[in-house]
């Protein structure tokens, strides 16, 4: 094998080496030019799939391309927007909203009322929040978007902050009505779109407001958890949101980065089907609910004790979440106590059985967000240890509605998202219906709670309104149709060469218009 | 082996030509074929996974918060899910003959116009990842073989052996963490000018160049003991030459052919690599189709990636066949 007469020295060995890397060598352009360092750069999972706003918009309210009629504050509540104000009539049946005078599309064009109807009607006809509005009729008068309404409907205005209604110019529609262009009202406008990964937008000279101190902004869909923590730890994003816990506590090493980590109004329950044979009792509800250990989870799974749930709704829901309540937490003896004077007794195995059948349930949930299949095997060990049989079947997240629908659901492990309208009445209403809800509850129904819900659409009394949600959030604390375990964390990171940066709970915004460069004024 | 000089056999016009309609044909036929056992496979696999479309095809529309069996309802009537599958499968042959491959179900644009921004950027990383893995595996084969020196051996094959057996998501971690976060040399993501290409396709080309140095050094070993080498060099020849005359042309053979399996490896790692280093790709595409029960989506991005894997074969065959003046005589 040894080739006898030709030894290259070491100098030759290269040069042939060399030679023929360059035979096969296409120049690929090296060096490093992480982004424009004028450019503001986002990194975040969602994707830009299309350009409707039914379906995406909300990457286009949230990088401040498109406006509502509505939108929110600082402190989450509800603010003027594209429309400067509202009212309502005596019998709360008729909502104006007049718009913003003065106020143009990017392409220049004056935004008129009848292009907000344009805009709305499409939303209404699409499945989002729109179509669950008792809206008869959206009409244009003058400088004001009329809604005609079956029935009082206190949360319009809320409803109305959603992506999905946002309003766009005439201009943006193709002929068959699907959108080619997002033409929008925001502060800033598009200025190259690449769906599903990229946009960049640049400030929008029309803009009424106060000028934006940053100029240009790119946004960009990183599916990939590790990815996103790339970004940030290089400094080549400047603003990431989404980081999963694990990396999150990593990444706090990195002193070129800020951290923002706040509960948002998103939970995360056991969808019970209180229709079950072992689940129809409220004291075998409890238990479950005394079985789980809220705060171990939370700490190893979210890596923030105070994800641990004690009620539905999260204290950052100042009006919802009441302190008052008797919080949930763990008792496995007094689990046990319970599911004993329910009727179990220890079976083979040490499974509980009652009426000679054993204690199994299977707990369905979804891996879109990737913690629930975690959390649902830690309540599974929990479960274990006061008798119950738990199995978890990892399935797409359309097997929970579907399973409520055909009845075969017996647990559900789901988050739930209070804030796709910044009023979270609209959210219970189709969860604590008359059939429970395909998110909420099942087989379980209160008179009670659904007057209460009814009633708080309906009123506009401040007082009246906190008490109704005090009665409703009691109720649901009481009677468990839905076993809340944790509060949701968002979890954002920005780069200290970026100033005034503030989080909105809502992730209606990313507030781009208030934030500049450091060291700038 | 080797020697046999760098002249084609006498005819060689009439012969070329005869053999490019011949490979013509055959690359017809195995494009089709592709084309029907991919659609079709895809498809079945699709209807075979667990659960109900139509909430899935609304959550990747909608996002799963807004889904709800009405949604679900609305989508299954729009798409015509309730169809019996064989109607769905018909269809879906039948656009497909007429050279459309029907909607995304979920963003509702042509599957076509989808694939046409994204094939550019797979077969972008792709090509550019194949010429890296071929300049890095030559040139290492190279010049271990030629430097005779066995611990190189050794280090040439323990660094394949490693880069071989790392799961291209675990390469792509490693590097990104070293060249764009500890001395942020290269974008960490993103897709835009040159910079962002380069992670992915080192990605790429490291595993594929671990399999190439290993040929290409065997190989020429064996071309370097040949007697026509030894002659060449007893003639007077100088080693430059030598080596680019004999040496090169009979390596490149076996080393052209493997390159070419090495792109089963390139078409798996493009999916994974796409997705992690957030490159709109064919790859990525298929995955968010894959998660979002996209049945065109996913049809459309499987044939896309069978054909390129039929065409970049024939072009492989068509090299070879270029390269070795014994398959030519074979006609």
């Amino acid at each position: 094998m040894n080739p006898i007469p030709l030894r290259l020295n070491r100098r030759q060995a290269a040069a042939m080496a060399i030679l023929t890397a360059c035979a096969a060598w296409q120049a690929t352009p090296a060096g490093a030019a992480p982004g424009d360092s004028k450019v503001l750069q986002i990194a975040a999972p969602w994707e830009v799939s299309s350009l409707d706003p039914a379906k995406a918009g909300y990457v286009f309210t949230r990088m401040q391309v498109s406006e509502t009629l509505v939108g929110v504050d600082a402190q989450g509540a509800l603010a003027p927007a594209l429309a400067s104000a509202w009212e309502v009539s005596a019998n709360q049946l008729v909502w104006r909203f007049r718009l913003r005078a003065g106020s143009r599309f990017h392409d220049g064009t004056p935004v008129t009322a009848a292009d907000a109807v344009r805009s709305l009607e499409r939303a209404r006809a699409n499945p989002g929040v729109l179509g669950n509005a008792p809206v008869q009729k959206i009409s244009a008068d003058k400088d004001s978007v009329v809604f005609e309404l079956s029935r009082p409907f206190g949360p319009l205005p809320a409803f109305l902050a959603h992506a999905s209604t946002q309003i766009l110019a005439p201009a943006s529609y193709a002929a068959d009505g699907s959108v080619k262009a997002i033409v929008g009202t925001g502060p800033y406008k598009i200025s190259s779109i690449q769906p599903p990964q990229k946009m960049e937008v640049e400030r929008f000279d029309g803009w009424q407001g106060r000028k934006p101190a940053i100029e240009r902004a790119a946004y960009l869909a990183v599916g990939r958890g590790e990815t996103r923590n790339m970004l940030a730890g290089s400094g080549q994003a400047d603003l990431v949101f989404t980081h999963d816990p694990a990396n999150f506590e990593r990444l706090k090493a990195q002193k070129k980065l800020k951290f923002q980590s706040l509960a948002i109004p998103r939970s995360i329950y056991l969808k019970v089907n209180a229709g079950h044979p072992a689940l129809k009792d409220v004291a075998t509800r409890r238990a479950l609910s005394l079985a789980i250990d809220r705060a171990g989870i939370a700490q190893a799974v979210l890596r923030e004790p105070r994800a641990a749930a004690t009620q539905l709704f999260p204290p950052v829901m100042q009006e919802w979440h009441v302190p008052a309540l008797q919080g949930l937490s763990r008792d496995p003896a007094q689990a046990r106590e319970l599911l004993r004077s329910a009727g179990w007794t220890p079976g083979p195995g040490g499974i509980l059985q009652r009426d000679g059948k054993p204690f199994k349930v299977t707990l369905r949930t979804f891996s879109d967000r990737p913690e629930l299949p975690i959390i649902a095997t830690a309540i599974q060990a929990q479960f274990k240890e006061v008798g119950i049989d738990m199995a978890v079947a990892i399935m797409n997240s359309g097997e929970i509605p579907g399973g409520h629908k055909d009845g075969s659901l017996e647990l559900a492990l789901l988050a739930r998202n209070y804030s796709l309208v910044p009023d979270p009445v609209g959210t219970l209403l189709q969860d604590f219906g008359p059939a429970g809800g395909d998110w909420g509850a099942m087989n379980w129904t209160s008179a009670a709670l659904r007057d209460a819900i009814a009633a708080l659409s309906g009123a506009s009394d401040a007082n009246r309104r906190s008490v109704l949600r005090g009665t409703i959030a009691t109720i649901l604390q009481a009677e468990l149709p839905v076993i809340p375990v944790l509060w949701y964390q968002h979890t954002a990171t920005h780069s200290t060469r970026l100033a005034n940066v503030s989080i909105d709970p809502l992730e209606i915004s990313y507030r781009l218009d208030q934030m500049q460069w450091a060291g700038k004024d | 082996m080797g020697g046999q000089g760098l002249s084609a056999p006498a005819g060689a016009t009439a012969g070329l030509w005869q053999a490019l309609g011949v490979g013509a044909l055959r690359l017809l036929t195995r494009a089709l074929a592709v084309a029907g056992i991919v659609g079709v496979i895809s498809f079945a696999l699709m209807r075979s996974l667990p659960g109900d479309a139509a909430y899935r095809i609304a959550a990747g529309r909608y996002g799963y918060d807004i889904v709800d069996t009405a949604a679900a309802d609305k989508v299954r009537a729009e798409l015509g899910l309730d169809n019996p599958w064989w109607q769905q499968l018909a269809a879906w042959l039948g656009d497909l003959s007429r050279l459309e491959l029907g909607r995304s179900m979920v963003s509702g644009e042509p599957v076509i116009e989808e694939l046409a921004h994204q094939l550019g950027h797979t077969v972008g990383l792709s090509l550019v990842a194949w010429c890296l893995a071929l300049a890095i595996g030559l040139a290492a084969g190279t010049a271990v073989a030629l430097s005779g020196r066995g611990w190189l051996d050794r280090l040439l094959g323990m660094l394949s052996l490693g880069f071989k057996a790392t799961p291209t998501f675990v390469l792509g971690l490693g590097l990104a963490t070293l060249l764009a976060v500890h001395w942020n040399w290269l974008p960490a993501a993103g897709h835009g000018d040159g910079t962002h290409l380069v992670l992915p396709a080192l990605t790429l080309a490291l595993g594929l160049a671990a399999g190439l140095s290993q040929v290409t050094l065997h190989r020429m070993r064996q071309v370097l003991a040949a007697p026509s080498v030894a002659f060449a060099r007893t003639k007077g020849l100088p080693l430059v030459w030598v080596v680019l005359r004999h040496v090169l042309r009979n390596t490149a053979v076996p080393v052209t052919a493997y390159a070419g399996m090495q792109l089963v490896l390139l078409i798996e790692g493009v999916v994974v690599v796409e997705s992690f280093f957030a490159w709109p790709g064919i790859g990525h595409a298929l995955i968010h189709a894959l998660i979002a029960r996209d049945v065109p989506m996913v049809q459309g991005t499987a044939l896309c990636m069978g054909l390129i894997f039929v065409l970049l074969s024939a072009m492989v065959d068509g090299l070879c066949w270029l390269l070795d003046p014994r398959l030519q005589a074979k006609g």
